[in-house]
């Protein structure tokens, strides 16, 4: 490696003040500390360092995320092999196993791609003009952008959404660490108001559906979420909550992931994999994933206690294994820049959204899919909860005066 | 029985080089030195010049805000050099001892008979007041004020261990005549705080204190974290602190009103050839350990240990409070793919790395930054190792925005550097803490006086 180093050092003045470069100062410097941690030491305060830094706990992240990627590569060419009739199970998919596999992942890399080029595009400047380090933050965002997108969403939708999350969502507020809402969730939900077409609907979450060639007769790419949706309103009267379960997938298939919906989301063992690997490392918070879960376990009982229709009267744990429920509270919530910061708050924070997601679910007919929504709505109060929870540590130092005096 | 305080945050570094329990001898050093900078907001006057002829105890600067206050010299010789910096600013006054070493000596009596007012005269001019620190803000204390209590830690959990018993065990006399003059300082108790595990330590004889022992990691032997837990600051209180090994230098100096400035300094680190304890005079210079530190490829000395302590040059000084003197390798060098790599040979808080699976390992820790500054971005990472009530990120926030009120109500009383180091050492975005602290820290003084 001493090579690399050599060449890096030659090429160094070019890029520093006065040098042709010094335009791409940044981008110079984030690609050298990606490859050699600095020879930076420490200053004043403490002499010694945890080895501990930002680029290793986001690569624990992507890291995390790879289960969910592969699924999903995967899944995208079973669905759409199931669709044209191909295929009818994952067991008939074993002998083409890498057919399926690679039309999946010449259908998501483009959107990895484009997320990642446009969005390290929109950091890179935006460091460079405020003459900052360039921020490791987009390495996560970058993944997840595609994780949560349908297989067959246009490559410029996802160029424009992740412009609009790095600038409006980050950058406008400072950079990582200054934003309020998960910047992934934003270019989500600027496609889900812009092009509401493109992201609901039976058709768009499986590729080459909407074309509709080959297609085999009577095929649905409805997703399980939106099967449920049948249980409320005007069609809930022939129904019951039996045959409203009948028509979903089996709990082993959306357990799996053999069902359609976003590329990452579908299967709860890579998730529950990733998730392991955030516990593990303690990058990701334990308290507000198991106080996400109990929240929608806590209103999907309610909601069987007062079961008005078949949706109602679903059991709870549906809502933890359809849509996006699980890759939401797993990878999106607990972002630590937008979720709640203190412990008290986290609880309060996780509790509420997994009760929201739930409520969205079955009470609003027009949004069959409520995490998104639900976990931007907890990233705007996050700081109000927090702002309590500090508050009450100030009224303990306050009283504790008080007594004394 | 005393009360046991159970702490379950905080850290343990283990790092290599710790001192065994022998106690050394080092020769005189060539020079000795006071520095204003070991002494947080100081305005020093000086009171001699070069040439003059010194013993040990003469004053040699006082504080321009308070001129009761004398700083002394620790040896009996003649002042060598008086090194300004910037604008003239003091840094530190050079003296060059004899080798016949004469004291100052005072009047003192037998039974400790004088009155408060009395005793803080004689600590004040003798120069033994700088051992007595108050609480807010960690700054040497005003005469004039009246603490509601008096807190003495008798356990260093710092990385690599200073066994306060150790140093102390031949001194138990002093320490205890140490105790009983500050015991006249105030009306409320005198604090002291001993480690739950130490149950052989000399310390647990200690009488007219109030013993209070704690178990739990670092930080739990800071006095700021024993304050927090048995008679915590509120806004308007005064507390006062000293350093275990000053009571016995106080003590010292009560028993026998001779200015002493003897004191046992641990050498430790993975750049120590032997390390151990060695008795020194305060404000050595540290090319007295030169032959006993292993100085190939670069090598940081710092008076004081490895998160509070202050980074000295191969032949800088002692630190006037520093108990340690801790040598470790320069991190001056690159890594390839650091970030990516196992890194088994490097610690971490964060089980995004291995250490925790090894948790009896002892590690060879360099100055690396291991990364680079950014905005805060994990949370809940300072409070795992704050074992207060505290919110340290939103309190460093508010000092961020130099506002007062939220500084205050947040608890900046209760806190000064040592206390939040380890938030500074675990921090991923790598920002330095403790400097943010004395600048909020500051700013209140300035604010409040």
């Amino acid at each position: 490696m001493k090579f690399l180093h050599r060449f890096i050092n030659k090429i160094k003045p070019s890029f520093e003040k006065g040098g042709k470069f010094s335009k791409l100062h940044s981008v110079f410097e984030g690609f050298e500390t990606f490859l050699f941690v600095p020879n930076t030491v420490t200053a004043q305060g403490v002499h010694i360092r945890d080895c501990v830094d930002l680029k290793r706990i986001m690569s624990v992240v992507v890291f995390a995320l790879m289960p969910c990627l592969l699924f999903g590569m995967w899944n995208t060419g079973y669905q759409h092999f199931r669709s044209v009739g191909l295929v009818q199970n994952p067991a008939d998919a074993v002998q083409s196993f890498w057919t399926i596999f690679w039309f999946g992942f010449w259908k998501v890399l483009p959107i990895i791609v484009v997320s990642y080029v446009v969005g390290l595009g929109v950091e890179f400047t935006a460091a460079q003009i405020r003459g900052h380090e360039i921020n490791e933050g987009f390495l996560v965002s970058g993944m997840l952008i595609p994780l949560i997108m349908p297989a067959d969403i246009p490559l410029w939708m996802v160029a424009l959404a992740t412009i609009f999350a790095v600038v409006i969502g980050k950058e406008v507020f400072g950079g990582t660490g200054m934003n309020i809402w998960n910047p992934a969730l934003l270019a989500r939900a600027f496609i889900f108001f812009s092009y509401p077409s493109q992201i609901s609907g039976d058709k768009v979450w499986i590729a080459g559906l909407t074309e509709g060639t080959g297609v085999i007769d009577g095929f649905s790419g409805a997703t399980p979420l939106a099967i449920a949706t049948g249980g409320t309103g005007d069609t809930a009267a022939s129904m019951t909550v039996e045959s409203l379960q009948q028509q979903l997938p089996s709990i082993y298939d959306m357990f799996m992931g053999f069902i359609p919906g976003s590329i990452g989301e579908t299967s709860k063992l890579a998730i529950l994999l990733g998730a392991i690997v955030l516990l593990i490392t303690g990058v990701g918070s334990w308290r507000i994933m198991l106080a996400t879960v109990i929240g929608a376990l806590g209103v999907g009982y309610l909601c069987n206690l007062f079961a008005a229709n078949p949706y109602m009267a679903l059991p709870p744990y549906y809502h933890l294994l359809m849509g996006g429920f699980a890759f939401g509270a797993v990878f999106m919530a607990t972002d630590p820049v937008t979720a709640s910061q203190t412990n008290t708050g986290k609880w309060i924070y996780g509790l509420l959204l997994g009760m929201i997601i739930v409520v969205i679910r079955i009470f609003n007919p027009a949004y069959p899919e409520g995490v998104m929504l639900a976990i931007l709505l907890m990233n705007t109060f996050a700081p109000l909860i927090d702002y309590y929870v500090v508050g009450a540590n100030i009224n303990r130092r306050l009283k504790r005066a008080k007594a004394k005096s | 029985m005393s009360r046991i305080i159970k702490l379950r945050k905080g850290l343990n570094i283990s790092l290599k080089g710790s001192a065994e329990k022998i106690l050394g001898k080092v020769p005189m050093s060539e020079t000795y030195a006071v520095k204003p900078s070991d002494f947080p907001g100081l305005t020093p006057r000086l009171c001699v010049k070069q040439g003059d002829e010194v013993k040990a105890g003469t004053p040699v600067f006082f504080d321009k805000n308070a001129d009761k206050i004398k700083f002394v010299s620790p040896v009996s010789g003649v002042v060598e050099a008086i090194n300004r910096g910037e604008r003239r600013k003091l840094l530190e006054v050079v003296i060059k001892p004899d080798a016949e070493q004469v004291s100052e000596k005072y009047e003192i009596t037998a039974d400790l008979s004088e009155s408060r007012e009395q005793i803080i005269e004689l600590i004040t001019k003798s120069g033994n007041w700088s051992f007595i620190k108050q609480r807010p803000y960690g700054i040497i204390a005003n005469p004039n004020d009246k603490p509601k209590s008096i807190f003495i830690s008798g356990f260093d959990t710092a990385p690599l261990l200073f066994d306060i018993d150790f140093v102390l065990s031949e001194q138990q006399q002093y320490f205890q005549k140490g105790i009983d003059v500050l015991g006249k300082l105030t009306d409320g108790k005198v604090h002291l705080g001993v480690d739950v595990n130490d149950f052989a330590s000399c310390l647990n004889n200690i009488k007219n204190a109030e013993i209070t022992l704690f178990s739990g990691k670092h930080p739990a032997g800071n006095v700021g974290v024993q304050i927090h837990h048995i008679d915590p600051v509120n806004k308007g209180d005064i507390v006062w602190t000293v350093d275990a090994q000053h009571v016995a230098m106080l003590g010292r100096f009560f028993s026998t009103g001779v200015y002493d400035a003897h004191k046992i300094i641990a050498l430790c680190g993975s750049k120590v050839k032997r390390a151990q304890y060695y008795r020194i005079i305060t404000g050595a210079k540290i090319t007295a350990f030169s032959d006993l530190i292993d100085h190939d490829g670069s090598v940081r000395y710092i008076s004081g240990n490895v998160l509070t302590g202050t980074a000295v040059n191969k032949d800088g000084y002692m630190g006037f409070y520093a108990n340690r003197l801790s040598v470790i390798p320069e991190g001056d060098k690159y890594e390839f793919l650091g970030w990516a790599a196992p890194r088994l040979s490097k610690f971490s808080a964060s089980k995004s790395y291995f250490s925790w699976l090894t948790p009896n390992k002892l590690y060879d820790l360099d100055t690396n930054l291991n990364g680079g500054e950014r905005a805060f971005v994990v949370s809940n990472q300072y409070e795992k190792v704050l074992p207060m009530d505290i919110y340290p990120v939103y309190l460093l926030k508010a000092i961020f925005a130099e506002n007062i009120d939220k500084m205050e109500q947040l608890g900046i009383y209760e806190v000064i550097e040592e206390d939040l180091a380890l938030c500074e050492f675990v921090c991923t975005s790598k920002i330095q803490v403790q400097a943010m602290l004395r600048k909020g820290i500051e700013l209140m003084i300035k604010e409040m006086s």
